[in-house]
């Protein structure tokens, strides 16, 4: 099975955790005219992580670079949730009883659907896993 | 007015530089012959103890510096034999290899007259109750200020560091009379006691802080002076000359440096020049009398200058200012000696951070904070919050063990610490001394 079309491009930003550093990043994107589609912020003492999908990653990527933060690529995909009572619980319930470790994960209530991006400690097995459970996977295309 | 040895504390100028260019004459010959690192130093500055003629010539004489003490772990340039020495102390090693410093018994004779002297000087004697709350073992501040407190005749209350609170409760039962320690940790005192509901200026009988052992300034002193009703001293020392030495008198301008003990040089510190009375330097000093580790011009690093007007107290030794500075970029951290260099080697070994750091140093209450941020390396971020964590974790383990005290690491983006050029600052010290 072709599991790679399922695998998602994540950008992910190092930034200190002062004020500012957001916008900075958003306003950078935003220059080069590219789309955040979901992100997240995840924070220690002193710094955090951005996360965040988005249409031009390699571009995002060289930009933010350029201007001397810390980016790196990271692979999470993309899960098509029921938007309803019990949706999130379907899907987290394949991974549990796989033993597919949930590193981390956020999600996104669109207008068609609710969508649930994780990251996984073992892509391949996850993906395998959601798609023989009937789940909708979004492919990366849907993004980029 | 007291003096503990008249004689010398009173001498005349004039017979005070006979007896030292005696006693640094004595020395040299006695380096030179029986000594092979001051042999050999004296050779390569191709002086002989002939050329020594007058106290002037001491200009002549090569410098020695910490650097020296290390090459010669742990005691290789040691003058006396086994049998001869009584104590060691042990430096805190912050700088890579720690010092050794061996005492014989006039070593440590000498040391606690020269603190006698001072206490005196600030009229204590029999019947006063001493607080030394210096830290007692390889640190000299405890077991310095315990002999010279001893020496004096007054009751040594050996309290050393910490347990504060048992520390006050002690002062005002024992009915102390003078306490001993670093001004910090006297401020320390002053905040828990003031918790405890005991106002040190009303409910004790403490009289008189020696303080030293880190650097403090003129704001310091009236701030203590005003808030716990005491007079504030200060006392000057380093493990090299053999602990604290040398304390204000009454006057509080300036530590006196005993002439037959030490002979006390500024000198400038690019070019080894020495400098006038007045003008500010390099204090670079000649142990005259010491037996198991003599120290001929050791350059110590702190900056101040030399008062050799003889003093309103009626002492004709000379005086040194209140310490300005560094020569080179050491912190006192919790009394702990702290180099930027130790942090940029450690930082060196560790490949998830850069090389530019930043050290900022604050006061909370009465402690110093030491606060080192790093920029993160471009290969090294992961995505993982936990992983940055554990470089976080891993910087801080690596400097506490390199530098002896504790350390707050914050990461930072990779190109945002201010970069400088030639010599860098990269310190901000933001204690309000």
């Amino acid at each position: 099975m072709d599991t790679k079309k399922y695998v998602i491009q994540q950008i992910s930003i190092f930034s200190e955790n002062r004020p500012g550093r957001l916008a900075s990043v958003a306003h950078a994107l935003g220059e080069e005219k590219i789309n955040i589609l979901a992100f997240s912020i995840a924070e220690a003492s002193g710094f955090g992580v951005i996360r965040a999908l988005v249409d031009q990653p390699e571009k995002a990527y060289k930009k933010l670079s350029s201007l001397g933060y810390n980016v790196a690529f990271t692979d999470v995909i993309a899960v098509q949730m029921k938007d309803q009572p019990g949706g999130l619980f379907e899907i987290a319930k394949v991974l549990g009883d796989a033993g597919i470790n949930i590193e981390y994960s956020y999600a996104y209530s669109g207008k068609k659907a609710a969508v649930l991006i994780i990251r996984v400690d073992q892509v391949d097995d996850a993906i395998k896993k959601i798609l023989s459970s009937g789940a909708t996977l979004l492919e990366h295309t849907v993004f980029h | 007015m007291q003096f503990w040895d008249p004689r010398i504390e009173e001498m005349p100028k004039v017979d005070l530089q006979k007896m030292q260019y005696k006693l640094l004459k004595s020395l040299v010959c006695r380096l030179y012959s029986f000594s092979p690192f001051y042999h050999d130093r004296m050779k390569a500055q191709k002086v002989h103890p002939d050329d020594i003629r007058d106290l002037s010539d001491v200009k002549k004489l090569p410098f020695m510096f910490k650097q020296d003490l290390r090459d010669s772990y742990p005691n290789k340039i040691f003058t006396a034999t086994q049998e001869e020495l009584v104590r060691y102390h042990v430096s805190s090693g912050t700088t890579g290899k720690p010092t050794v410093v061996g005492y014989t018994q006039k070593d440590i004779d000498n040391w606690s007259t020269s603190i006698a002297r001072g206490l005196t000087a600030i009229g204590l004697g029999r019947g006063d109750v001493v607080q030394v709350s210096y830290g007692y073992g390889l640190f000299t501040g405890g077991l310095g200020m315990h002999y010279g407190a001893e020496r004096i005749g007054a009751t040594v209350l050996p309290t050393s560091v910490g347990n504060t609170e048992r520390q006050i409760e002690l002062m005002q039962d024992l009915e102390v009379t003078a306490i001993a320690c670093t001004p910090s940790y006297l401020l320390h005192i002053g905040e828990v006691a003031e918790k405890m509901g005991i106002d040190i200026k009303k409910d004790t009988h403490l009289k008189a802080g020696i303080l030293g052992a880190e650097p403090w300034t003129e704001n310091m002193r009236t701030r203590i002076e005003n808030w716990l009703g005491i007079k504030a001293y200060d006392i000057y020392g380093t493990s090299e000359l053999s602990g604290p030495m040398f304390t204000e008198c009454a006057e509080q301008n300036g530590f006196h440096v005993w002439s037959d003990i030490a002979l006390v040089e500024v000198i400038d510190s690019k070019t080894g020049e020495q400098l006038e009375p007045g003008e500010k330097g390099e204090l670079t000093i000649t142990m005259l009398q010491k037996e198991a580790l003599p120290m001929i011009r050791y350059r110590i690093g702190d900056i101040s200058s030399i008062d050799e007007e003889v003093c309103p107290c009626g002492r004709t030794s000379p005086r040194v200012k209140r310490i300005q500075g560094r020569v080179d970029d050491m912190l006192i951290i919790r009394g702990i000696n702290v180099f930027p260099s130790q942090v940029e080697y450690t930082l060196m070994s560790i490949p998830e951070v850069g090389q530019h750091f930043q050290i900022v140093v604050e006061r909370n209450g009465a402690l110093d904070d030491m606060l080192v941020r790093v920029e993160l390396t471009k290969g090294s971020f992961s995505d993982k919050i936990n992983d940055l964590m554990h470089i976080r974790k891993t910087v801080e383990h690596r400097l506490r063990n390199a530098l002896n005290v504790a350390v707050d690491v914050e990461l930072v983006e990779p190109g945002s610490l201010p970069r400088f050029e030639g010599k860098s600052k990269k310190v901000i010290d933001k204690r309000s001394l």
